[in-house]
């Protein structure tokens, strides 16, 4: 017998009495102000959110912030005139010195400061996580309370690979002490566009 | 226990030799413990996301036949191979069998508690082929040459001063230099070098999904992302408990994982692996090694509930003055004492004694597993199957022969009292277990049944 057959008969023989899958939770946390509350929680967990009103701004920031470094890619046709061009069908290795990536991310979350994006907003799968400073932009519109939420957006939609995105890469491994950058982006910045 | 092998508490007599430490360990777990509770407390629906993420999981467990059946087939439309390993043996193999198919010698891996559960470092690096550790903590104890102490911090038993010494050893860092950051940002270069030049990345699985085929990987250090996404083959290997119904239901287990962990909203990366990247394989390795036996233990199935967040070691009072190696297994602490005999009741017989069975570990655990309850059955069952430590089983039967017996129990209580208080050498010496690190209390002037006595006379 194959160890699949083997492993589903013993599986078979051996689980319990069918239970019923629960009912989903209903009246979970709901904030005020979301935005406000997702601005709270990224402060906490090590990164940064700037509201702006267009893209005329956000490009001021972004001008003023990353000034000077030489490699900074995106996804966003808006942002076209910052960036570099023609970069997205390269060998994945070769983005190791991206030193700004500018994504967009389908929504927020509050309650984490979660941004979900999928493989289509990164450009590359890699994208978001071997780039040194990680940028993402959201709409003010699409900041959810929690995750529950979260994943009625999400539904059946369809993705090779997505992921939440909360934060700049981080350890505490050493002596619990909080470390940016462990492997990945060592800050993350979040425009939320009005 | 009788296998020579030093058990549980010979362990932690290693271990409590450096009291500072016992003491550091102790507050620095406990210190999680608190972030833990701070995190649960943001949300008021807390209690009734435990509560359904219990349920969600005992349908799993239930239903656990149909669920992996539908999970392969969906993973395997999304262009995933999908193997299927009765043991640790065989897991190792699979992954050596791939990596063989390939030409492949050296590999990058993330944190998997599983790879740690069947040794394939060992095994892989027996068979010439060299595995990278990537997650810091994974790494340090991998340059140490020792076993992670703990299932989400793993070198929380080592001091910056010792990790600063390794890396100047092995990364090159100045002699002396233990400051955190910069320690980081030296495996940061490091890693990152393995991360360019490796074909092949390992990662574990935190939950699949049966209705899509999707797997979920949670990391804080994104390190799972940099080696699945550079990687040519990419090898997930989880336990056949690991499974979830439907998408939606990581909206209440991502909802717990972190904040029960370390009291994170969230981990910084939570990736949904459905299909290989365009010119890249993915495997992936459903392992049984015990899942399916411990299944059927009525007892004790519900430990395969299990989402590995940690809670119960951080909350466990003899974890956290015992350290994660006294343990003797890949997965430590209080979880760890019930899957652990499953797997070889004589080799871990010792493991459910190592609690105190407070039950702090059941009142944090987000799946609401009864741990400390399984723990006083595994005891039950040690014994009864003749595995107990046969000091434990005499010092068991003499004080049921004393409890059963009223007189005994009157003369052993008053001859105690009066050792302890005539000659107290003979219990405060080192042949008395309950005398190391603890002075023996003063006793009383009299037992309660001669005060009772007395005060109820007058």
């Amino acid at each position: 017998m194959s160890s699949r057959a083997q492993i589903l008969a013993r599986v078979k023989e051996n689980q319990p009495d069918l239970t019923v899958l629960p009912a989903d939770l209903i009246a979970l946390v709901q904030y005020a102000d979301p935005v406000e509350m997702f601005g709270k929680v990224l402060d906490g967990i090590g990164g940064m959110m700037h509201p702006v009103k267009d893209y005329a701004e956000m490009i001021g920031l972004i001008n003023t912030q990353f000034a000077g470094l030489p490699r900074i890619i995106s996804t966003i046709p808006e942002l076209k005139e910052l960036t570099e061009k023609d970069w997205e069908n390269q060998d994945p290795h070769s983005y190791e010195n991206v030193d700004v990536a500018i994504i967009k991310a389908h929504f927020g979350v509050a309650e984490n400061a979660a941004l979900w994006v999928t493989e289509s907003l990164m450009g590359q799968r890699v994208i978001p996580f071997i780039c040194q400073q990680l940028v993402v932009v959201v709409h003010k519109k699409d900041i959810l309370s929690n995750m529950q939420e979260a994943y009625q957006q999400i539904a059946d939609s369809v993705y090779g690979f997505g992921a939440f995105i909360a934060g700049p890469s981080k350890t505490a491994d050493i002596e619990q002490s909080l470390v940016l950058g462990a492997h990945g982006p060592k800050n993350m910045t979040v425009f939320v566009l009005a | 226990m009788s296998t020579g092998i030093k058990d549980h508490a010979a362990l932690s007599d290693l271990f409590n030799q450096d009291e500072a430490r016992v003491d550091w360990h102790d507050e620095t777990l406990w210190f999680v413990r608190a972030k833990r509770d701070k995190a649960a407390n943001t949300l008021e629906e807390w209690e009734a996301l435990r509560e359904n993420a219990s349920q969600i999981k005992d349908n799993v467990l239930s239903n656990l036949h149909d669920y992996l059946s539908e999970f392969e087939s969906n993973a395997q439309k999304n262009g995933v191979i999908v193997h299927w390993a009765a043991d640790a043996a065989e897991h190792n193999q699979i992954v050596h069998s791939i990596l063989k198919a390939k030409e492949i010698t050296r590999m990058v891996k993330s944190k998997s508690m599983l790879t740690e559960e069947c040794h394939l470092n060992e095994y892989l690096q027996q068979n010439g082929i060299e595995v990278i550790d990537t997650d810091l903590g994974e790494r340090i104890v991998q340059l140490a040459g020792e076993p992670p102490s703990h299932i989400v911090l793993p070198c929380i038993h080592k001091k910056k001063e010792e990790i600063g010494e390794l890396f100047h050893e092995h990364l090159g860092t100045p002699k002396g230099a233990s400051d955190p950051q910069l320690l980081t940002a030296a495996a940061r270069v490091h890693l990152r070098e393995k991360f360019l030049t490796r074909r092949a990345a390992i990662t574990g699985v935190n939950f699949a999904v049966a209705e899509t085929g999707e797997f979920v990987v949670c990391t804080n250090e994104g390190n799972a992302d940099m080696g699945a996404h550079l990687s040519e083959v990419h090898i997930a290997c989880m336990g056949i408990e690991k499974i979830i119904p439907k998408r939606a239901n990581l909206g209440v287990f991502l909802r717990l994982l972190a904040r029960s962990a370390t009291g994170q909203p969230i981990t910084t990366y939570s990736s949904h692996f459905r299909t290989p990247r365009a010119g890249q394989e993915m495997h992936l390795i459903l392992v049984d090694n015990g899942r399916t036996q411990q299944l059927g233990r009525a007892d004790f199935r519900n430990s395969l509930k299990c989402i590995r967040c940690g809670a119960c070691m951080n909350t466990c009072p003899v974890y956290r003055r015992s350290g994660g190696h006294s343990y003797h297994t890949a997965i430590a602490g209080p979880i760890g004492a019930i899957l652990a005999p499953n797997l070889d009741m004589k080799q871990y017989a010792d493991l459910p004694f190592a609690s105190t069975l407070c039950g702090s570990c059941t009142n944090v655990c987000p799946v609401k597993i009864n741990i400390h309850e399984q723990l006083y059955k595994w005891r039950q069952v040690i014994v009864k199957e003749g595995y107990a430590d046969p000091k434990k089983a005499i010092a068991m039967k003499t004080m049921e022969f004393t409890l059963s017996n009223p007189s005994v129990y009157r003369t052993a209580g008053k001859a105690g009292r009066w050792v302890m208080k005539n000659a107290p050498f003979l219990v405060n010496n080192k042949l008395n277990a309950w005398y190391k690190q603890r002075d023996m209390p003063t006793p009383p002037q009299q037992s309660f049944r001669e005060w009772y006595k007395k005060n109820n006379n007058e």
